[in-house]
């Protein structure tokens, strides 16, 4: 058998930080980068006598994002202990959720070359995270920084639904912009707001039962775990094509060397003895409670796009352009609300617009242009009193001096003359200096036509109205 | 259900104990001894128990998100072992060492 | 004043004396570190006292002596000194659990049941001895050494809290904390000849409690008297909202009905207080019945039915207790690792060492004992046979206590222990140990208050009676307490 014959079985275990302003279990700042260990208190170094209490923020938002991932969520759920030892642990425990969990049985829609699809999401669950080891910070010791420890978490466990590594990108590119839309979390993989461990399996295309899997961890990016996944699925299937067995194991992997080297966790330590947080009372969720967060819940991407694609006619792909964030996306709405114009904004949003939040690196809210300026500019356009090409040169200016459109074109003399004196005066001259070509025109050369359009145009320095300039000509060649 | 080295060391194991082999003969004879008893509960008819939940309390009470950090009276520096610019210090481990056994 | 004036007397007196600008809360803090000597309390001989600093009481006695001239008038326990275990978290003085892995560890935040103390003009003046952890019925499992009973010093003073109760007992403070996840108040107490408390579940805040077995775990108090005993419990009781267990609950007048009882000639008229034969075995020693028989028979004469019940599961307390109680230990105690706070090994080499030479050099026998315990039964393949039962048979003793306390029965008076004080080192076998909570365990698995009080002596030895209510019933608990010392008199002591 070649890799070929071979299918690749994914899930995903995906860690998502809640933005909340204390910690799960304390009132501790979540603040990123404070001092070391400035944002901790009894609770979450875990001294001798202390206790947790849940935020109820935390809650709120992990209910949020469970709701939108289409889960049901338990009226009643239970806070268990999963016990393991390691330094930036300071209970010796985590406090998560086990056989309880917060919500079950969602969804995630997602779409590849092979075409679209449904992922299973088992469980969404509350938890806390853990504080941070630096390894490399001293020579010979490792330092422990807790600011992190007790931020509040949830866990989002996928089916084993992802086929290919191409399916678990979009797998996690949906899944980070329907996060993004719910305000939950910054989910930035870089700064760690959003983790993600996948469990992988190789099995014989058309065998149902599923292979031996492994865990792979430690990848920093959403190409990183495209990467990690075909290097272990090619690993397993080099190893079932020789028909040696899979051993079940954790692998981290290593984004520099591409490749995924196996952990040095000691087998059958992983008992993890999981029992209630008896310090914690069982979470429960009233029906107007949770009515109240279903209320809340913004339109998401998916019923976003279907919704432009009927109110504006516009591509799938400049659907996808302009729906690619929530902060984009009512840019684009206001814009091609307000000037009528739909097509236009979506190019301007995706042209002039994007460049200009690229270039700044800013986000729409904070951009000079308005969508209601914008709105403006592509009116000018549409009415001919500014060229397309002076609209480029306006937005520009708009952009740096905040002026609004009329303003900028006025000031920069870029409004189009379009008064028939004015042209007719030059259509007067162009006739005196070019007699020839005009006596061959008016004599009926049609194909004469463009070339005095262009004397008068660049006697008005592109100012003249070409519409309106054709117009006359024609008017004046057919009285002739 | 008997008690064996295999168990205690195993247990010793994850609970962070060092126990040495003569300590772990008493041991294995302590827990078997004391398990013993812990036998007789196999014979109690609990089927009408539903799952049970580890506190009396009916419902945890939530904390508003805004409810500031509890104050500490002592500088962390007084209580800690090893403390290096604000950070706790602990023997080096290899960045990579348990990392299978840790998923926040 | 001789310091004896003082020390004889109960804590609400010493309040109103202190209230009333009749003695300065300095003398009456000398005067128990004056006792305390007088008694030998420390290493030399009791070892009830752990950790103290007469300097830091006197400066509190006087900065709450200054607080009175402002505010004309006392707390309810103004100027009352007060031992508290060990394990219950106090500023500037340390909290070591009596064990080596917290070796001069002080707390950088205090217990709110000891701010609740101090808020009522309270002073601190001791940390008592205790079993390490609270791990323990007789105190000699202190990594600080035994504690002695005052009584007998060949025996032990019963344990866990066996500084607190031996501390009250001594005449040293009216007035102790203790905690219970097992009896470990009310056998002290019993053994001491003292007034031990274990509140309802949820009614006393564990923030600062350094926690044994979250799900059983109380702050309990000790006192010479029932009154006092009831009075630090009322101050001490309460919702706080940095323990998400602790019950909304309103708490009543502990105290009220005394007065109005202490004239009345049938104090308990129709009330219904149960026997739980359970509680009553063939083996249990001839003086401890009879001395509970004369109990039953005051009650009697105070206008309380006796009437005869059953609490079938109870007997299964011991095996359950020792499940539930180890396995949360295992995981509570995982924060001793030598990271952020307490003793660390310094011979270490890799993390892995650390911890492991921390914790073993740290924690004594039992506590690894008990550690391994927990983490056998919480682990793979045998969580459901051991810990999962364990829940479930405790749901049927509870249930137990609901059906009696559900059928009119208003309270239960049970023997506390099924012996004396034994002598120091006698019991050796640590099931055998494990048995001298048989009858107290049960309420702390039920949730429902109970307390011990001395009903007599056998050989000199004070016996102990165990009065029990359905939750939050601590008034009426309190109220039969009351009428059953006043009825037995100084015979309680005899
Ligand atoms: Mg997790
Ligand atoms: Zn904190």
């Amino acid at each position: 058998m070649s890799a070929a014959e071979w299918e690749m079985v994914v899930g995903l275990e995906v860690h998502v930080q809640l933005k909340t302003r204390s910690k799960a279990f304390c009132g501790c700042s979540t603040d990123f980068g404070s001092a070391p260990n400035i944002n901790t208190c009894p609770i979450c170094l875990a001294l001798p006598g202390a206790l947790p209490v849940l935020n109820e923020k935390a809650v709120e938002l992990a209910a949020r994002a469970a709701i939108a991932l289409g889960c049901k969520l338990h009226p009643v759920s239970i806070f268990a202990r999963k016990n393991y030892f390691y330094p930036d642990l300071p209970k010796g425990y985590q406090i998560s959720q086990f056989d309880q969990p917060l919500a079950t049985g969602g969804s995630v829609d997602i779409v590849t070359a092979a075409g679209a699809k449904k992922v299973g999401v088992t469980r969404v669950h509350m938890e806390e995270d853990a504080g941070k080891s630096l390894h490399d910070k001293y020579p010979a010791v490792t330092a422990i920084d807790l600011n992190r420890a007790g931020v509040p978490l949830i866990e989002i466990v996928s089916e084993p639904d992802m086929r290919s590594a191409a399916e678990a990108g979009a797998y996690l590119r949906t899944l980070k912009q329907i996060l993004q839309y719910l305000a939950v979390s910054d989910v930035s993989m870089e700064e760690g707001s959003l983790r993600v461990d996948a469990n992988v399996s190789a099995r014989p295309m058309g065998q149902s039962e599923l292979g031996t899997k492994t865990e792979v961890k430690n990848m920093n990016s959403f190409s990183g775990v495209e990467r990690a996944l075909d290097f272990e699925f090619a690993r397993q299937c080099a190893l079932l094509e020789r028909g040696e067995r899979i051993v079940q194991q954790t692998l981290l992997w290593d984004s520099t060397r591409n490749e995924a080297r196996v952990s040095r966790t000691k087998e059958g330590s992983h008992d993890y003895r999981y029992f209630p947080e008896p310090d914690l009372g069982p979470l429960v969720l009233h029906a107007e409670w949770l009515a109240s967060i279903k209320a809340e819940v913004p339109e998401l991407p998916a019923g976003k796009k279907s919704r432009f694609a009927e109110e504006y006619g516009i591509s799938s792909e400049e659907i996808d352009q302009v729906t690619s964030d929530p902060g984009i996306a009512s840019y684009y709405e206001g814009v091609a609300r307000q000037s009528g114009e739909p097509k236009a904004a979506a190019n301007w949003v995706m042209g002039e617009v994007q460049a200009a939040l690229n270039a700044t690196g800013s986000s729409p809210d904070d951009l000079r242009v308005r969508p209601v300026d914008l709105a403006q500019l592509i009116k000018m356009i549409r009415d001919g009193l500014v060229s397309h090409a002076a609209g480029k040169k306006i937005f520009a200016i708009m952009l740096e001096k905040g002026k609004p459109a009329p303003q900028v074109a006025m000031e920069e003399g870029l409004l189009q003359v379009g008064d028939d004196s004015a042209l007719a005066g030059w259509i007067d001259e162009v006739i005196a200096e070019h007699p020839d070509e005009a006596r061959r025109y008016f004599a009926g050369e049609k194909k004469l036509q463009g070339v005095l359009v262009g004397f008068v145009m660049k006697k008005s320095a592109g100012k003249a109205d070409p519409k309106k300039l054709n117009q006359l000509l024609m008017s004046r060649a057919g009285a002739g | 259900m008997a008690v064996t080295h295999d168990d205690v060391r195993h247990v010793a194991e994850l609970a962070r104990l060092a126990v040495d082999a003569e300590r772990l003969d008493h041991l294995v004879v302590e827990l078997n001894g004391i398990l013993r008893h812990m036998d007789e509960l196999a014979k109690v008819n609990t089927a009408d128990i539903e799952k049970h939940v580890a506190t009396p309390i009916d419902s945890t009470p939530l904390r508003s998100d805004s409810s500031g950090p509890l104050q500490l009276a002592l500088p962390r520096e007084s209580f800690a072992p090893a403390m290096r610019d604000g950070l706790f210090i602990v023997p080096r481990l290899a960045s990579h060492e348990d990392g299978g056994e840790r998923t926040p | 004043m001789k310091t004896t004036d003082f020390t004889s007397l109960t804590a609400t007196a010493i309040a109103a004396r202190v209230g009333s600008g009749g003695v300065a809360p300095s003398d009456i803090v000398k005067a128990s570190f004056a006792r305390a000597e007088e008694v030998r309390a420390g290493s030399d001989s009791l070892n009830a006292i752990l950790w103290s600093d007469e300097r830091l009481s006197v400066r509190d006695a006087d900065s709450l002596a200054e607080g009175l001239t402002k505010a004309g008038k006392g707390g309810a326990l103004a100027g009352v000194p007060v031992g508290v275990k060990d394990n219950i978290a106090t500023l500037e003085l340390p909290t070591t659990c009596a064990s080596k892995i917290l070796a001069g560890y002080v707390s950088p935040y205090e217990a709110t049941a000891v701010m609740r103390l101090r808020e009522a003009g309270a002073i601190v003046t001791a940390k008592t001895n205790m079993d390490e952890f609270a791990m323990g019925s007789s105190t000699e499992n202190s990594a600080y050494g035994t504690a002695r009973n005052p009584l007998d010093v060949t025996r032990v003073p019963g344990g866990s809290s066996g500084g607190s109760a031996a501390m009250v007992a001594a005449g040293i403070t009216p007035i102790a904390l203790g905690s219970e996840t097992g009896g470990s108040v009310r056998q002290p107490a019993s053994f001491c000849g003292i007034v031990g408390v274990k509140p309802t579940y949820g009614r006393v805040s564990r923030y600062g409690l350094v926690a044994f077995a979250s799900s059983l775990d109380q702050i309990g108090t000790m006192a010479r008297n029932v009154d006092d005993a009831a009075l630090a419990m009322e101050i001490i009781s309460g919702e706080d909202s940095k323990d998400s267990t602790s019950s909304s609950n309103v708490v009543g007048s502990y105290r009220d009905q005394f007065v109005s009882q202490a004239t009345s000639p049938a104090p308990l008229e129709g009330m219904r207080i149960g026997v739980p034969e359970e509680y009553f075995p063939e083996s249990l020693d001839e003086g401890i019945r009879n001395a509970c028989l004369r109990s039953l028979e005051a009650l009697k004469s105070l206008g309380a039915d006796i009437v005869d019940v059953k609490l079938p599961h109870s007997p299964l307390a011991i095996p359950v207790y020792y499940i539930i109680a180890p396995a949360e230990a295992s995981s509570n105690l995982a924060r001793f690792d030598g990271v952020r706070y307490g003793a660390r090994a310094a011979r270490s080499g890799s993390l892995r060492e650390m911890f492991a030479e921390t914790r073993s050099d740290g924690f004594g026998p039992e506590v690894t004992r008990r550690i391994l315990l927990g983490t056998y039964v919480l682990s793979a393949g045998y969580y459901d046979a051991y810990y999962k039962k364990a829940q479930a048979v405790r749901a049927l003793i509870a249930r137990d206590f609901q059906s009696v306390f559900g059928n009119g029965i208003h309270a239960l008076f049970t023997p506390t222990t099924p012996s004396t004080a034994f002598s120091i080192g006698a019991v050796t076998d640590p099931y055998e140990m494990y048995l001298s909570d048989i009858f107290t365990v049960t309420a702390n698995l039920a949730g429902v208050p109970a307390m011990s009080m001395p009903i007599g002596r056998v050989a000199g030895l004070p016996v102990g009676g165990q009065i029990i209510a359905g939750p939050f019933n601590e008034a009426l608990m309190f109220r039969v307490a009351y009428a059953l010392e006043a009825a037995l008199g100084p015979e309680a002591h005899q």
